[in-house]
């Protein structure tokens, strides 16, 4: 060891780190709502006839799930005004991660589906419910019950990757370390602490999703 | 001096730099699997402290940002007062982070066999290891293969965020190129495909896996 460890020193920028938390909870939050949405309404075109439509979002899905968030984002930040497309470095980001998560989340979904036999589709038309019926209030239920974990994983997931928007300055947890370690020059301190913020958001977001679960899905466990 | 880049000349750098991110995809899931094995036989027979120690250590690295533990390797070890270059941070974080999640996926694969397996083996007099290696081993690896595959995918994924240490790998040869040509649309979409066409087989040979092992299941 040729060096102290200096905590010390750190707890005057707690400020900056909680304005970064913030930011970074925000992103989590309307991620998981935005991706979610997208994943059912993903799940439920996959799911359903073969058309043009269908394969277009397999092929969105395949593209997402085979290529890194970073370049996504890049793509998206950097890529994108080239067409005349400009945002902000926020919105980038959460259009980057919302895009990201929707992709897993439609094929997470649609394997929940796959399972349901399929007398459940033929029994819901034939109470009189109409496509969309049978899908919102017959088959959904049961195919998020089956795979409400694996989702609740993913989500976490992407908002671990979220570190990585502030590459793009996007002032979120990350950066405020990023921006503190080059202030202190307390590298490993500063991000030592971060990566414990992060694990208990992680810890937390789990609790609160299985949570929402067991209220809203009625799963056990 | 000003040289003009053609499109040759991107691609061409691209894959020179494609090179290093396959080595590391390779250096981190070959020392992911070294690391594991020794771990997964600690979890197999050690009591219940050594399990929580474990769990532990999967959650810290399943639970914090691969790229906290690239700055965390990247300047824990310079702290130990050893010079530490971005390729040896990133293939020690990405070496741990395979680590903790191919111990979940094995360990899941051997707990999913019936435990009647385990002790009719025993009963028949063989020892743990011949259970292990004759009897546990042949059949978990039939279920972890396809999501072995599959995490190799996010392996190679994972190797991208080494661009942020400094590694010049794809992603970072990518940034550089956009500096100097200004066509971040083209060179992005370029390393995009160039992921693509690393990871989309992988993809699809876990998937092919998958099928393969669940038919046979139920025969």
């Amino acid at each position: 060891m040729t060096e102290q460890l200096h905590f010390s020193e750190l707890w005057q920028h707690w400020p900056a780190l909680l304005a970064g938390l913030w930011v970074t909870i925000q992103l989590a939050v309307l991620t998981t709502i935005g991706g979610l949405a997208i994943g059912v309404f993903g799940a439920a075109i996959r799911s359903g006839r073969s058309t043009w439509f269908s394969h277009l979002w397999g092929g969105y899905v395949e593209l997402i799930r085979n290529t890194p968030f970073v370049v996504q984002l890049f793509f998206i930040v950097f890529g994108l005004p080239n067409l005349g497309l400009k945002m902000t470095a926020g919105e980038a980001a959460l259009l980057a991660m919302v895009i990201n998560l929707g992709a897993y989340s439609t094929e997470i979904i649609r394997a929940g589906i796959q399972v349901t036999p399929k007398g459940q589709w033929e029994a819901g038309r034939v109470l009189g419910l109409s496509r969309i019926q049978t899908f919102i209030q017959v088959i959904l239920p049961p195919a998020l019950q089956r795979i409400y974990p694996a989702l609740v994983s993913q989500c976490i997931i992407v908002m671990l990757g979220s570190a990585v928007v502030s590459q793009v300055s996007y002032e979120e947890l990350t950066f405020a370390a990023n921006l503190i370690q080059s202030r202190t020059f307390l590298s490993f301190e500063v991000y030592l602490v971060v990566t414990g913020i992060y694990l208990v958001l992680s810890i937390t977001m789990r609790q609160l999703l299985m949570a929402a679960g067991r209220k809203w899905l009625r799963i056990q466990a | 001096m000003i040289t003009t880049f053609t499109e040759w000349d991107i691609v061409r750098n691209l894959l020179l730099a494609g090179r290093w991110t396959v080595l590391l995809s390779l250096v981190a899931f070959i020392g992911g699997a070294l690391v594991t094995l020794p771990l997964l036989l600690l979890r197999l027979t050690g009591g219940r402290g050594i399990n929580r120690i474990i769990r532990g250590y999967i959650e810290l690295f399943q639970g914090t940002p691969l790229l906290m533990q690239l700055f965390l390797a990247f300047f824990g070890v310079a702290l130990l007062g050893i010079d530490i270059s971005a390729w040896t941070a990133a293939s020690l974080a990405l070496t741990l982070y395979t680590s903790a999640f191919l111990l979940d996926i094995w360990f899941g694969s051997i707990r999913a066999l019936p435990k009647g397996q385990w002790e009719a083996s025993r009963c028949l007099g063989l020892s743990f290891t011949q259970t292990l290696c004759r009897v546990v081993a042949p059949q978990a690896v039939r279920i972890a293969i396809a999501p072995t595959v599959g995490f190799a995918v996010q392996v190679v994924k994972g190797t991208a965020l080494a661009s942020i240490i400094g590694f010049v790998e794809l992603t970072k040869a990518g940034t550089m190129l956009t500096n100097v040509t200004y066509q971040p649309f083209k060179v992005f979409a370029l390393v995009a495909l160039g992921y693509f066409l690393l990871c989309y087989p992988l993809s699809r040979y876990s998937r092919y896996l998958e099928n393969k092992f669940n038919a046979s299941h139920h025969h």
